[in-house]
C-alpha cells in the first residue's frame, strides 16, 4: 500500500512543489447508537439498560459502529481524490471527518483552511420562498450579505427556476422535486472553497441541468485547492479524479492512481 | 551527508504531525479559543438573525390566517388562563379585576418567553443534527438563534399585553420605560439557559420529554397566576422568599411593576434589580462557556 501512495504522489509532478492540504493520521470514527443492542424497543428493555448504568457502553445497550478504522493518507494541492467502496464502507463518514463535522474517536485530521462539504440542504426551509432560501443558505455557508447580493441573480439564473415563470417568490414546498434539487445545488455551488468535498448526488435534475452542474463542478475544482469526490459511478470518478482511495469496511484497501485502483475495484466487485 | 542522485523531499520521513506543522495545517474540527469563538459567532450574526426570522415565519406559513397567529396565539393563551384562574378558581385573592387581569397576562407571557426558550434550547442541537453535520458554523448560533426567535415572538405578545393593560386603565407612563431593561435582562438569562439546555439535550435527547414537566412545576411555583406573598401568607416565610427570588418570578414581577400602576414596589423583593442583573449575567456567561466547552463534540452519534 505504501508503494501505491508514492505512485499517486509522483503523478502530481515535481516533489518540491507539492503542498499537503489534507493529512489524515490513523483516523478512527465510531458512531454510538442508543438502544439498538437487542433490537427490542420495549420499555422494560430500556429500563434494564438504565439500571445497568455505570458499566461500559456495551452493557448499557449502546451499540458501537466502527465506521472508519485507522485511515491515513496525505492529499496535496491540485489533486482530485475519488473515494470508492461498496455501500457502508465509510466513504461519507470519512468525508465528514475531514470536514471536521464528525468528531474523531482517535487519530487526527489536519487541513489547510476550512474544508467544506458541497450541500446546504439542511439549512433550507420548505415553507420559505426560494428567494429567502437563497439568502439563508448563503448565510449558513458563511457568505456575507454583500457576497450573496452579488451572486443572487447568478444563483437564480443557474438554477433555471425562473425559466417557467416567477417561481423564486413561491415557497419551496410548491416546487417539484427536480426544481428544488436544482435550487439546492445552485446555492451550494455558489461559494468558492479551499478544499471541496462532493458527496455523490451530482445527477440531479434534467439532462440540461446535469451538464450545467458538471461544468460548474469542474470550475470549482479549478478554484479549489483539493477536491474529494464520493461516487458509485466509476465513470465520473475516472473523468474527474487523478487519485483514488478505496475504502472497504472502514479500512483503506488501496490508494493510488485512478486507473489502477478502479481496475482492482472492478475486479473485486466482479464487473 | 552525501548528495543523492534524486533530490530528497524535505518532507520525507516526517510524522503526520510534523508534516502538518511544517505546512501550517491545523487540526480539523478542533475547538477554537473562547475569544476566537466569540469572533466567529459575531461573524455569523447575520445568519443567526436570518435563521431566527425564517423559523418564525415558517411557523405559520401554512395557516390561512398566516402571521396573524403571532398575535392570536398569545391572546388565546391569556384568555384560557383568565377563564380557569380568574373566573373558575378565583385565584385573584383580593386583587381587583382591573389589576388581576393584566397581572395574569403579564405573568403568562413573560413566563412563556423563558419556557419556550428552554424547550427550543433542548432541541437546538439534537433537532438540527442534519445542519450540524453538514455545515460549519459556531454551534452556539443555534441556541442563540432560537432564543432570539422567542424574543421576536414575545414582541408580538407585547402588543397584546399593551392592549390589555390600556384596556384596564393602565396608561403608558414613565415606568413603562423599564420594560426595555427587563426584556434585555430576561433575554440574556433565557439565552444562557437555552445554551445549557442545548448541550444537555445534545447528550441526552430524553430531556425533551422530561422538560415540559419541569417547566410546568416551575411555572406554578413562580406565581404566574397568583401573588406569592399573599398565597403563601400562612406558610413559613423562607418558602415565599425562595420562590420570589427565582429568576422567572423576578422578571415577571419587574414587568408587572413597570406596566401596572397599582402594582407597586411593595410587591418586589429587596435588591430586585441586582438579582435580575445577577441572574442574567450568571446564566449568560456561565451558559456560554459551558456550551463552548463541548463545541467539538456536537454532532457525534
Amino acid at each position: 500500500m505504501a508503494e501505491d501512495t508514492r505512485d499517486a504522489q509522483s503523478l502530481t509532478g515535481t516533489d518540491d512543489a507539492r503542498i499537503p492540504t489534507v493529512i489524515a493520521d490513523e483516523l478512527h470514527i465510531v458512531y454510538r447508537v442508543n438502544g439498538a443492542k437487542t433490537g427490542k424497543g420495549s420499555a422494560t428493555a430500556a429500563l434494564s439498560r438504565i439500571l445497568k448504568r455505570g458499566s461500559d457502553d456495551a452493557a448499557r445497550g449502546v451499540r458501537k459502529v466502527h465506521a472508519v478504522k485507522g485511515v491515513s493518507f496525505v492529499a496535496y494541492k491540485g489533486e482530485a481524490v475519488g473515494l470508492i467502496g461498496s455501500n457502508g464502507s465509510g466513504k461519507s463518514t470519512l468525508l465528514r471527518a475531514i470536514a471536521g463535522l464528525l468528531p474523531a474517536e482517535s487519530g487526527r485530521v489536519y487541513t489547510h483552511g476550512q474544508p467544506s462539504l458541497l450541500g446546504v440542504n439542511a439549512a433550507l426551509m420548505n415553507d420559505l420562498t426560494g428567494e429567502r432560501n437563497v439568502i439563508l443558505g448563503g448565510l449558513a455557508m458563511g457568505m456575507s450579505r454583500e457576497q450573496i447580493r452579488e451572486r443572487y441573480q447568478e444563483i437564480v439564473d443557474f438554477s433555471g427556476i425562473n425559466e417557467k415563470g416567477d417561481f423564486i417568490t413561491l415557497p419551496m414546498r410548491t416546487y417539484s422535486s427536480g426544481m428544488a434539487a436544482r435550487l439546492r445545488f445552485s446555492i451550494a455551488a455558489a461559494k468558492d472553497h479551499d478544499v471541496l468535498m462532493i458527496d455523490e448526488a451530482l445527477a440531479t435534475g434534467d439532462r440540461k441541468f446535469q451538464k450545467r452542474s458538471e461544468e460548474r463542478i469542474r470550475e470549482l475544482r479549478k478554484e479549489a485547492g483539493t477536491v474529494f469526490l464520493v461516487s458509485h459511478n466509476n465513470k465520473s470518478i475516472r473523468d474527474t479524479c487523478n487519485r483514488v482511495l478505496w475504502l472497504e469496511r472502514g479500512e483503506l484497501r488501496m490508494d493510488g492512481p485512478t486507473d489502477e485502483v478502479i481496475k482492482e475495484y472492478e475486479k473485486f466487485t466482479g464487473k | 551527508m552525501v548528495a543523492v542522485s534524486a533530490p530528497v523531499s524535505p518532507d520525507e520521513g516526517l510524522t503526520a504531525a510534523q508534516l502538518a506543522d511544517r505546512h501550517g495545517l491545523t487540526v480539523s474540527g478542533a475547538r477554537p479559543s473562547l475569544v476566537e469563538y466569540v469572533r466567529q459567532l459575531w461573524d455569523r450574526r447575520h445568519f443567526i438573525l436570518a435563521f431566527s426570522r425564517a423559523k418564525l415565519t415558517a411557523q405559520y406559513s401554512q395557516a390561512k390566517l398566516g402571521q396573524l397567529w403571532q398575535v392570536a396565539t398569545p391572546l388565546l393563551n391569556a384568555a384560557v388562563y383568565f377563564f380557569i384562574f380568574g373566573v373558575i378558581l378565583n385565584a385573584s385573592r383580593g386583587m381587583p379585576k382591573d389589576v388581576y387581569i393584566p397581572f395574569l397576562v403579564t405573568g403568562v407571557f413573560v413566563f412563556t418567553f423563558t419556557q419556550s426558550s428552554v424547550m427550543a434550547g433542548v432541541r437546538a442541537i439534537s433537532g438540527n443534527l442534519g445542519l450540524v453535520r453538514a455545515l460549519h458554523f459556531p454551534r452556539a448560533s443555534l441556541p442563540i438563534s432560537f432564543a432570539l426567535q422567542q424574543l421576536q415572538q414575545l414582541l408580538f405578545s407585547m402588543v397584546v399585553l399593551f392592549a390589555v393593560a390600556i384596556g384596564f386603565g393602565h396608561y403608558p407612563d414613565m415606568s413603562w420605560a423599564l420594560i426595555v431593561p427587563v426584556l434585555i435582562l430576561q433575554f440574556l438569562f433565557n439565552t444562557g439557559l437555552a445554551l445549557i439546555m442545548a448541550r444537555a439535550g445534545a447528550k441526552t435527547p430524553d430531556l425533551a420529554q422530561l422538560m415540559p414537566f419541569v417547566m410546568r412545576t416551575w411555572m406554578y411555583a413562580s406565581g404566574v397566576m397568583f401573588s406569592i406573598p399573599i398565597m403563601l401568607a400562612d406558610k413559613p416565610q423562607w418558602l415565599a422568599t425562595v420562590l420570589q427570588w427565582n429568576p422567572a418570578a423576578i422578571y415577571m414581577d419587574l414587568m408587572r411593576f413597570a406596566l401596572i400602576d397599582e402594582y407597586g414596589a411593595e410587591n418586589l423583593p429587596d435588591h430586585v434589580w441586582a438579582a435580575a442583573g445577577g441572574w442574567a449575567a450568571l446564566f449568560a456567561l456561565g451558559g456560554f462557556v459551558y456550551f463552548w466547552k463541548a463545541e467539538e463534540r456536537y454532532g457525534r452519534g
